[in-house]
């Protein structure tokens, strides 16, 4: 067991899962709210899992179990109390609504597609075609761009904390989890009316394919098959639509246990890039857009389950 | 004549909306790693290899085939049949070894073969991908044949010497293991002390 935590990052041991993902939950509730009733029902369901995953060690083989038992806790913590991804929620609306930059204004006035301002549901239909910006923009793009035009705010600090650690938030993380919850339980449905969302959408199928660095990876050396695995970690198929790709679309952001951060796309995929050798993609760049847009395609349809819980 | 070749522009149109312009997407490529440190910029842009093999989803025409394959062969650089196969003690950690040519590797860390990240090996291990085929008993079910043992270094240097756009990396040829990691990495697969042949579970 120790063999493949030592091996490969990603590969989490899912027995260890359990009591991580309790933890972290209870220190981040603790932490946000004092303790309180939410802290005593997660002390609660740590001695439950606890238990469980005592049984899970002897039960063999590991990954089949482990897999159900992320299942079972997936259920488990799918109440949003429980969810530390609400946490990011929580400070994405503080956000949204505080003045900030050389204009001193909030975001409020943002349009993210439906109009001035408007939350619900937006993110359903993202990325897509912004006119006034002439180009078709995913959420952190259009995050960036209002923040620059209607705040005045320079987005230098913003970019620097993309990606939250320990300690420190990240704005983009926040907002991204707020603004997706507003569609919680809607459709997503891929925006490819326009040309260029069509273009786009054909651009990222086409870097799905490109294989480059020193591996020749692709995403499709990982993601193009049903049911294969890299080590343990079992890899979703995301060459075709249907239920695994819905199932991805629709779940980001999500709060990944093995980080304790609240988590989108343009971590996943620079998460994925690192894999492939490559060097880091530029955050909020054209060429994540189009991979999302392709994957938005697949994923059309998706019920939308945001912030959702993952590894 | 008119008609048909409106027919031909219209059978032709999905086609053209599925495949975008590859100098655009090298564009929104090169623009979307335009930080890369200097170093770096070279993994960005594609060999001939990756390019055919991408543009064509690995699946090359004959003739594209043949003339990959042929490179490859020609690309191997085989050490002398005393150096084809190493220390199998190695070769395990090598084959173990997920790490190294990562943006968040400290520079110098030495590059891992992660073969069990798509490969079966020895059958004790059970964290092993399923991209590529079990090499469970790999050297046992070729007699350890020398002879099998210098094609599996030549595999490993450049796996498109037996099939053109293979999912695997060319370790060899682009640097990624040295020689002695491949014969170490030989070594594990064609040791009859290996566990790669000797394990029963
Ligand atoms: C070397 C292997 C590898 C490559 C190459 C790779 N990925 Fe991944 N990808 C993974 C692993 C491992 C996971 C994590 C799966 C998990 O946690 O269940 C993952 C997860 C994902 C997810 C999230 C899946 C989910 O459960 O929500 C998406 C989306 C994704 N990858 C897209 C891509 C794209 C797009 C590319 C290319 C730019 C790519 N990947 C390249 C290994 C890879
Ligand atoms: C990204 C996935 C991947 C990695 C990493 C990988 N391989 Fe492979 N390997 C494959 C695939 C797919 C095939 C089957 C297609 C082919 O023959 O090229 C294969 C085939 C092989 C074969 C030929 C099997 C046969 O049919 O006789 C050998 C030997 C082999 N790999 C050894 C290794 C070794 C040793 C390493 C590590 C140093 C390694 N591979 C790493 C994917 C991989």
């Amino acid at each position: 067991m120790r063999r493949y935590v030592q091996h490969s990052e990603h590969i989490l041991i899912f027995e260890c899962d359990n009591v991580k993902l309790l933890f972290a939950v209870a220190a981040e509730i603790g932490a946000a709210q004092g303790g309180g009733t939410e802290l005593l029902n997660l002390l609660r369901i740590m001695v439950l899992c606890l238990l469980g995953s005592a049984a899970n060690l002897r039960a063999q083989p590991a990954d089949v179990d482990g897999e159900k038992e992320i299942e079972r806790y997936r259920a488990m913590i799918n109440d949003p109390m429980a969810n530390p991804g609400y946490l990011a929620v929580d400070r994405g609306e503080v956000l949204w609504a505080m003045a900030r930059g050389g204009k001193n204004v909030s975001l409020e006035k943002c349009d993210l597609g439906a109009g001035p301002g408007v939350l619900d549901g937006v993110a359903a239909h993202l990325p897509r075609y912004f006119a006034d910006a002439d180009q078709v923009m995913d959420l952190e793009q259009r995050l960036l761009h209002c923040m620059r035009t209607l705040q005045g705010l320079d987005t230098k600090d913003v970019i620097a904390r993309r990606f939250g650690s320990p300690g420190k938030t990240s704005d983009m993380e926040d907002l991204v989890a707020f603004i997706g919850n507003k569609s919680l339980g809607m459709k997503y449905q891929a925006s490819l009316s326009h040309p260029k969302e069509r273009e786009m959408a054909n651009i990222g199928e086409a870097m799905f394919y490109r294989r480059s660095a020193i591996n020749d990876f692709a995403c499709a050396t990982c993601h193009g098959d049903d049911g294969r695995r890299i080590r343990l970690q079992a890899l979703p198929d995301l060459s075709k639509p249907g239920a695994t790709a819905r199932e991805v679309m629709a779940s980001w952001p999500a709060y990944r246990v093995s980080q304790s951060q609240t988590r989108t796309m343009q971590h996943r995929l620079w998460d994925c890039y690192r894999q492939m050798r490559m060097p880091a993609p530029d955050y909020a760049s054209e060429g994540i857009t189009a991979l999302t847009m392709y994957l938005a395609k697949l994923g059309d349809g998706a019920t939308i389950n945001v912030p959702s819980i993952k590894r | 004549m008119v008609r048909i070749f409106f027919l031909a522009c219209l059978l032709a149109l999905p086609a053209l909306a599925q495949t975008p312009d590859p100098a655009r997407v090298e564009a929104v490529v090169a623009a979307s790693f335009a930080s890369a440190p200097a170093g770096w910029k070279s993994r960005v842009t594609q060999d001939a290899l990756q390019e055919i093999c991408s543009l064509t989803r690995n699946q090359p025409s004959a003739a594209q085939a043949e003339a990959i394959t042929a490179a490859a062969k020609a690309s191997v650089v085989l050490p002398p049949d005393s150096a084809i196969i190493g220390d199998w003690r190695n070769g395990e950690k090598i084959a173990q070894n997920g790490q190294g040519g990562q943006f968040s590797d400290a520079p110098g860390t030495v590059s891992g073969g992660n073969c069990y990240a798509c490969h079966q090996m020895a059958l004790s291990e059970i964290s092993y991908g399923t991209l590529g085929p079990s090499l469970s008993k790999y050297g046992k079910l070729r007699d350890f044949e020398l002879a099998d043992a210098r094609a599996t270094f030549a595999k490993i240097f450049n796996p498109h010497v037996t099939l053109a756009c293979s999912t695997m990396p060319r370790f060899g040829l682009n640097k990624v293991l040295t020689a002695q990691q491949i014969a170490d990495v030989v070594a594990f697969l064609f040791d009859p002390a290996s566990p790669v042949n000797t394990d029963t579970k």
